[in-house]
């Protein structure tokens, strides 16, 4: 089978704009995608709309009649913090199968703020306080004290994911915020969950983004200059683990997804230059140090003692600021971060630019469980 | 509002907290006869092994250690902080989400692995619509 290229791909500045519509913000980002594939709304054969606040809301229709109703097919995808990377797998696999040369994928999201999740269900009381938290600062916080129970990792090492991601974001224009975060501010913010600070959560913001993705035939016709290679698409859900009920499992998924998409890509995690992985909490980005293969089991504490995973170390991580800084609107997130990724390997990140990116990896979580990753590579 | 007519006891806070005439509460597990997965609550088939109607009811320890936590500083409106939000594994089996409680919250206090036994409390005053208060279950320190 040949392969499937991006031809455009683009996400809006993310930040909070309550006087705009979900469908407008979702066009702003197609527009932005078309525009940099040098393709009109006419040209794309069927589309994938992600997005989670309004699943029932035919987000992706309404945005084609922003941008031009056409009549082409459209899927409006849910599937958690997970649904703008399942759009963009849904549309990779419909032409990897060969039904469409060219189509586009949208993921948009338009956050309240403040705590999601939170203990409920069952009888007449609300649970939360009561059954321990639900609330997802919470959730990530005991997943993270897993780690600490079997690796001894640091309140502090946790928070030096928060100090490196918010420095990162000072050099990405399109970050939610551009604020450098010392050590002793980090640790020091309100403490939410414990290990989890204020700092140390991921900011809920609107945004959008979208990519065009092509045919290999499409691609050579269109022009391959700045085509980014899909070496690989992986979805998966979580298999049964024996705290599951009460404590959602982001490992297994994760590391399930990580082994097939390098199998698919024949590579192996010493190839990839650059990863943009699901940092929905300072702790979580520990453990996906050693479910996605930048380090072994146990090693995670050390590799960001020892800046590894920053801009200028051996394979920087979320050097768009991540979900902590750039920040994380939920339907977009997914595909905002196959553009950050897309965008090192056409060597156009400007200050930020890990140098020579041949090859980035980039996964996302959605609770409850679905893990999406794809490694996409430069085309020479 | 509380209404002074509940006409029953209290109530437990999920269905799988039994509260047995004349006996001690517990918590009830549902458990597979084919892969022995055990699951909180009522349940008929199994996740693990995809077996079907092959799950059977079985009384959890109250007796278990803790496995994971966080100490919850910020929560919704109205719910009392701070909190520690801990996760435990019950003897023989089983793991458990709820407040520990007769610790500081302050991981200086707490270590992974302690002996923890579940109790069972009233629900922190906690009433339904109808006025009706609940039992429900936390884990303290284990005594001795």
């Amino acid at each position: 089978m040949s392969d499937v290229y991006i031809l455009g791909t683009d996400m809006i500045k993310f930040g909070r704009f309550p006087e705009r519509s979900v469908p407008e913000l979702a066009a702003e980002a197609a527009h932005g995608a078309l525009d940099d594939a040098s393709v009109t709304i006419q040209d794309i054969q069927a589309m994938w709309s992600g997005n989670l606040g309004q699943a029932a809301g035919m987000v992706g229709q309404r945005t084609l009649q922003e941008i031009g109703q056409t009549g082409i097919p459209v899927v409006n995808c849910a599937n958690a913090c997970a649904t703008g990377a399942t759009a963009f797998r849904d549309a990779w696999l419909a032409v990897k199968a060969g039904v469409y040369d060219l189509v586009m994928a949208v993921g948009v999201e338009q956050m309240g703020r403040g705590l999601l999740g939170g203990a409920g269900g069952g009888t007449g009381i609300p649970k939360e306080g009561l059954l321990g938290s639900g609330t997802m600062p919470a959730v990530f916080a005991e997943a993270g004290m897993e780690h600490s129970r079997k690796y001894g990792t640091t309140f502090e090492q946790f928070a030096k994911v928060s100090v490196k991601n918010h420095h990162h974001s000072t050099l990405n224009p399109k970050a939610m915020y551009q604020i450098e975060t010392p050590l002793e501010t980090v640790m020091n913010a309100e403490m939410i969950a414990y290990p989890n600070t204020k700092l140390m959560c991921s900011v809920n913001v609107d945004g959008s983004a979208a990519a065009v993705l092509a045919s290999e035939k499409k691609a050579k016709e269109l022009g391959l200059d700045r085509a980014v290679r899909v070496k690989a698409s992986v979805l998966s859900s979580d298999p049964w683990q024996e705290r599951d009920l009460v404590m959602p499992d982001v490992n297994t998924c994760t590391r399930l997804a990580a082994k097939s998409a390098y199998e698919m890509a024949g590579v192996g995690p010493d190839d990839i230059d650059l990863v943009e992985l699901h940092d929905c909490f300072a702790t979580a980005e520990i453990l996906h140090y050693e479910n996605l293969g930048p380090c072994a089991a146990g090693e995670a504490g050390r590799l960001i003692d020892e800046g590894e995973t920053a801009l200028g170390g051996r394979v920087p991580v979320n050097v768009s600021g991540g979900l902590l800084s750039k920040g994380h609107p939920l339907g977009a997130t997914g595909i905002a971060n196959i553009y950050e990724v897309s965008t090192h390997l056409r060597g156009e990140a400007d200050k930020r630019q890990v140098e020579g990116a041949r090859l980035g990896l980039t996964h996302v979580i959605g609770l409850g469980s679905a893990c999406a990753i794809h490694i996409l590579e430069k085309v020479d | 509002m509380a209404d002074e007519t509940a006409s029953q006891g209290p109530l437990p806070v999920v269905d799988w907290l039994k509260l047995p005439e004349g006996g001690d509460p517990y918590l009830e597990a549902h458990k597979c006869t084919k892969c022995a997965a055990i699951y909180l609550g009522d349940r008929k088939h199994c996740s693990k092994c995809g077996g079907r109607d092959c799950l059977k009811a079985t009384r959890l320890s109250n007796d278990g250690t803790l496995y994971a936590y966080s100490i919850v500083f910020r929560s919704f409106p109205g719910i009392e902080v701070p909190y520690v939000s801990a996760i435990v594994d019950l003897e023989g089996g089983g793991t458990v989400k709820g407040n520990l409680i007769g610790v500081e919250p302050d991981p200086e206090k707490i270590s992974f692995g302690m002996p923890v036994q579940v109790v069972y409390k009233d629900a922190l005053g906690r009433k339904d619509r109808e006025g009706n208060s609940y039992i429900s279950y936390f884990f303290q320190p284990a005594q001795g």
